[in-house]
């Protein structure tokens, strides 16, 4: 386990670090068997994701709100030696997960390559101290490894963001390594083996497939698990609540009497369009373009509170979320328009505690 | 004298296999199952050639088909394997429940819920004492528990005994039924040991294959007056029993006489394959899904094999089921993506099975409520085709549209339509060629699965495709077609579908169509009380969704495009008109108004829509006026403001009429004005179109124009407008009567 002491002022500090009393715990009373180079057994690593309590009483705090059954899939695919691919829209925990899943079974989250257009083939490979190689020529002292290579030889989780943003020749170094869990330094005449216990965890954003598709090589190296939205209302208002809560003391905002009304109306509203039905199950709706997370309910709640709190008479009211669910849906202007204006006709305009709401959007339009 | 208990889960492949091997161990000399004894005298077909289930077993009253029931069976019911293996062996089978009749005889006792209710109440609570046990052995799920407790022990002996007492520890502590349930629980377990104290009589060694429940209830006999008590004055009814095929998706159904399966295919996969259950189930999917062109290669199904399997493991369960294996299909072959395990559920999961039932099976009440209405109706199966023409104000001719209108959504074509009520004007009269082939008695045997009788199986029919249906045009057909088969049960159905619809749908002139044959339901209709608030409410969500997307929708358009959506707009305004409702009357207005007169609109719409908003009074003589200055102005196009006259001429695209021009020298003027101002060169390109205009007029009509526009002072001459009040009184009373105000 990693065990570097947490500098103080450290502004987030890595799952393993901030969870390592739990780690401790879960991994001194797991009595099941662990696959070889796993640090829990995978009982123990679903435990630790899900939340629960230990025989001796200790609390696990949950890290992931949400089916039980995709964490077991997860687990179970990493269990079985394949590797992980967490797919979703933007704001539904993929990095989060994936992280504690690292921590949990490796104990090291910071093998990370970040997916970017212009990730070059050496983060994923290797790449070379150009100094050392000038000066002694090619060994494995000039050899600088990847975060993935160190995860092979030490057997440890590699984690891979955004895989779908990096350019596809890139993306296909991942295939010798999956396939044949082995690196092969052709500079150096020799391969870096993988030791049991590596694997890689792999995000990719649902809405970006179109960016750079995986390969069906690549693609077919992967168990895929679908990350959904949260699946009820009051699941998805306790998320949004909680980080809303501590956002808005990151970011200082002054002290708001309970925004639970307009929080769960922004929910309401984000949960419809994107389900394409209303709560009561009554009336269809055209789902608008955008994604309408979690992550983006969050945003339009802060964004309302800041408004509130700066601008208007500190309480938080329907005109100040409105801009921001506004922003949020109408993303495409013709056909996105069309959808929101329906939704309030046909919807928002019928439910009498809205009638507020309704005047502030229709405003808006 | 033995009894064998052998409690089973109805529909459970694992059940089903070991009631098979228990048979064959025991090697009763009679066997009784749980179903009504009216079908006694039918058993013996399911072993006739030409029997494959899924079948079911129906009976009917006699004299009245419509009060039926069905007991469907699949290869993997436990029933189904124990009759088999009885007339296999050549030994006695009885069905031993409490009597069909006694199902749908009507309930005497004033009781808020049918018998149908009073057997779901008790399920219910059945059902709660196994979650108990189920949250016991740590399981979230019932269903789950008892298949890996039960239905995944593939080989090894029965867990009979095991589940008998496990049944009676619950039914000491199962909460009470409601009264009438309860009585109804009781009757059919004295039914039952009936039925057992006479086997037990005449054989030395009896096997009971019954639903576990009922177990604890048979193993112990109380004196026979006791059980003859619970079943005196039971209603008698004359019941006919017979075989009818079923499909894997009516298991499925959890409505009607679905069984509530959700996995008939998986099931029988479960039965009928003995060993890699989990390999031979990936193979079947990835076959499946390399039919419809997804990449899915043998290392696929390795991988989702060992993830199953690992699934189950870190779960904790024997086998891989259901849950498990959906979840590696998943995970491994789709890619996360739902839309091929949509497939694999309606292929696999469920199945597409049907059964079918030996030639020589007891005529089905379907084809019973045919014939009987065949008489009645005075129509005969006749293989020579013979043309009718109906008169729908008669009885007999509304009858006989009904009956073949109501076929003909059960896809039996007996007769063809040839047409002859026309939608909006409604006539009163249908013509149709009636022209029987033999097939279509294999029709009438197939579409009683959907029910008893003509009617009922119609509107099942009628929901079943409503619930399929993906656009609105299919859902707006099928509404006139349930409105002709007069099926207003199943019409509630197909407006809700027809809602969930519109508001997908993106296509205005979609919305527009469907507007007026719904209209038309509603004023002229026969609909019921709840069904015509449902159909204002319809008809207004469209109409709204309508006027959001219209703006839209009629920008850009080009000639023919603009002509058809004329027509749609005039058959939708007649509608909204058709309804009556003020306020959604003004919002169509008010939306066509602010349409009215913007520059991307076809001078078509744009001079159609000016006239329509002059006719209706929403706007006056003046601001009409007003338009059309704009519309010719020197600014316009003279093609544009060419096609703007035809609009505002020719309303709803038929001859037109020139009165308009007769009657207001203001308009006149400003049409001659402009028609004297296009330039000489463009003048051709403008002709064809007023000259189809203006053609279209009658021929007095068109004098009368050129005489006024020969002479000035002749068109400033009002129109005598006198009137005689003495002669107007006169036809009051008619004008009231048609128009229907007192």
């Amino acid at each position: 386990m990693n065990t570097d002491a947490l500098l103080p002022g450290t502004l987030r500090p890595h799952a393993e670090q901030e969870y390592a009393t739990e780690l401790a715990a879960l991994a001194a009373t797991d009595p099941r068997p662990r696959p070889p180079g796993w640090r829990l057994s995978p009982w123990a690593v679903t435990t630790y994701i899900l939340g629960g309590a230990l025989p001796d009483g200790t609390p696990i705090a949950p890290k992931y709100v949400g089916d039980r059954r995709l964490v077991e899939v997860a687990v179970a695919t990493l269990a079985t030696d394949r590797a992980l691919l967490l797919l979703g829209v933007p704001g539904t925990a993929k990095s989060w997960l994936s992280e504690h899943l690292a921590a949990a079974i490796s104990g090291d989250s910071t093998l990370l390559v970040q997916g970017t257009a212009g990730t070059p083939e050496e983060a994923i490979r290797y790449g070379w101290n150009y100094a050392r190689l000038l000066a002694d020529g090619p060994s494995r002292h000039a050899l600088v490894p990847s975060p993935i290579m160190r995860a092979m030889s030490t057997g440890a989780l590699a984690r891979v963001e955004e895989l779908t943003r990096i350019p596809s020749d890139v993306q296909d170094a991942l295939i010798t390594v999956l396939s044949e869990k082995a690196l092969p330094v052709p500079e150096l005449g020799e391969e870096v083996a993988a030791v049991r216990g590596f694997n890689v965890i792999a995000t990719a954003n649902d809405r970006d497939r179109g960016v750079n598709e995986l390969s069906s090589a690549l693609r077919r190296r992967f168990n895929t698990v679908v990350l959904p939205v949260p699946e009820t209302a009051e699941q998805e208002v306790a998320i949004v609540t909680r980080r809303v809560a501590q956002l808005a003391s990151s970011l200082e905002l002054p002290e708001l009497p309970s925004a639970l009304e307009e929080i769960r109306r922004v929910v309401t509203v984000f949960r419809e369009l994107r389900a394409g039905l209303t709560e009561d199950g009554r009336t269809k709706l055209k789902t608008p373009s955008g994604t309408l997370s979690t992550a983006e309910a969050i945003s339009v709640v802060t964004q309302g509170m800041a408004l509130a709190a700066h601008f208007g008479d500190g309480v938080v009211r329907p005109a100040d979320v409105a801009p921001g669910i506004v922003a949020a849906v109408v993303r495409d202007p013709v056909s996105d328009r069309l959808a929101w204006q329906e939704y309030l006709e046909a919807v928002v305009r019928e439910r009498d505690a809205w009638a507020d709401f309704y005047r502030g959007c229709r405003d808006l339009v | 004298m033995t009894t064998y208990y052998l409690g089973i889960r109805h529909h459970g492949p694992g059940s089903a296999r070991a009631v098979a091997s228990a048979l064959d161990r025991l090697r009763p000399e009679c066997v009784l199952i749980e179903g009504p004894p009216e079908a006694d005298a039918v058993a013996g077909l399911a072993a006739a050639e030409g029997m494959a289930p899924p079948v079911a077993l129906l009976a009917y009253a006699t004299d009245d088909p419509s009060r039926a029931a069905f007991w469907p069976f699949a290869e993997f019911s436990p029933e189904w394997q124990a009759l088999r293996w009885a007339l296999a062996a050549g030994v006695p089978v009885r069905f031993c429940d409490l009597r069909a009749a006694v199902q749908f005889a009507p309930v005497l006792e004033p009781d808020p819920d049918g018998p149908e209710d009073l057997e779901r109440a008790a399920e219910a609570v059945r059902f709660d004492p196994l979650t108990e046990l189920a949250r016991a052995a740590g399981y979230d799920d019932t269903e789950r528990w008892w298949e890996d407790m039960v239905e995944h022990r593939l080989h090894g002996p029965g867990p009979f005994e095991e589940v008998g007492e496990a049944m009676a520890a619950l039914r000491e502590q199962a909460p009470p039924l409601p009264a009438a349930a309860q009585r109804r629980e009781d009757q059919r377990e004295a039914a039952m040991r009936t039925a057992l104290r006479r086997a037990t009589r005449e054989y030395g060694s009896v096997a009971v294959v019954c639903g576990a429940w009922h177990v604890p209830a048979l193993a112990t006999l109380p004196p026979a007056s006791h059980d003859s008590a619970l079943l005196r004055g039971l209603p008698r009814t004359k019941v006919t029993c017979t075989w009818v095929p079923w499909t894997h998706g009516r298991l499925a159904a959890r409505s009607g006489y679905g069984a509530g399966i959700t996995s008939p295919g998986w099931y029988h996969h479960l039965f009928t394959t003995h060993d890699h259950v989990v390999e031979r189930w990936l193979v079947k999917v990835a076959r499946l899904l390399r039919a419809e062109d997804l990449p899915v290669s043998s290392a696929h199904v390795i991988e989702a094999t060992r993830l199953a399997e690992t699934l189950a493991a870190l779960r904790g369960r024997p086998l891989a089921g259901l849950t498990e294996l959906t979840e590696a299909v998943r995970a491994v072959y789709t890619g996360g993506a739902d839309a091929p395990l949509a497939l694999v559920r309606e292929r696999l999961v469920v199945g597409d099975l049907l059964g079918t039932v030996p030639a020589d099976a007891p005529t089905v009440p379907l084809q019973a409520d045919l014939d009987r209405l065949c008489g009645r109706l005075r129509l005969k199966p006749e293989v020579e085709a013979r043309e009718y023409d109906l008169d729908l104000r008669t009885d007999l001719g509304g009858g006989r549209s009904r009956l073949l209108h109501r076929l003909r959504l059960l896809d039996i074509d007996w007769g063809e339509y040839l047409g002859g009520r026309s939608g909006a004007k409604g006539t009163f009269h249908e013509r149709w060629r009636l022209d029987w082939r033999p097939d279509l008695a294999v029709r009438v045997v197939e579409a009683s699965v959907w029910g008893p009788t003509v009617a009922d199986a119609a509107a099942t029919r009628v929901r079943e495709v409503a619930a399929r249906a993906e656009t609105l045009a299919d859902l707006t057909a099928l509404v006139e077609r349930t409105l002709w088969a007069d099926l207003p049960s199943a019409l509630a159905t197909v407006m809700t579908a027809l809602q969930a619809a519109a508001a997908v749908d993106s296509d205005v002139a979609d919305l527009l169509a469907a507007l007026p044959p719904l209209a038309r339901a509603g004023r002229y209709g026969d609909v019921r009380g709840t069904d015509a608030e449902l159909l204002a409410s319809l008809v207004e969500s469209l109409v709204v969704r309508a006027c959001v997307g219209l703006p839209a929708a009629c920008a850009h358009l080009d000639t023919e495009a603009a002509t058809r959506l004329r027509g749609l707009l005039a058959e939708a305004h007649a509608a909204v008109l058709l309804v009556d409702l003020p306020e959604l009357r003004d919002r169509w207005l008010d939306t066509l108004s602010r349409i009215a007169g913007r520059d991307s609109l076809h001078g078509l719409l744009d001079g159609w829509l000016t006239r329509l908003l002059r006719d209706t009074g929403r706007w006056d003589a003046a601001e009409a006026e007003r338009r059309m200055g704009l519309a010719l102005s020197v600014g316009v196009p003279p093609d544009r403001a060419a096609s703007w006259i035809e609009g505002f001429l020719r309303q709803g695209g038929g001859q037109g009429s020139a009165l308009l021009l007769l009657h207001d020298p203001v308009l006149l003027g400003l049409v001659d004005r402009w028609i004297s101002g296009v330039p000489a060169d463009t003048f051709p390109d403008v002709l064809p179109l007023l000259r189809r205009t203006f053609g279209g007029f009658p021929d007095p009509e068109r004098r009368e124009l050129g005489r006024r526009l020969r002479d000035p002072r002749a068109a400033a001459r009002p129109v005598d407008v006198a009137l005689d009040p003495r002669r107007a009184a006169l036809v009051r009373p008619v004008v009231a009567l048609v128009r229907g105000v007192p």
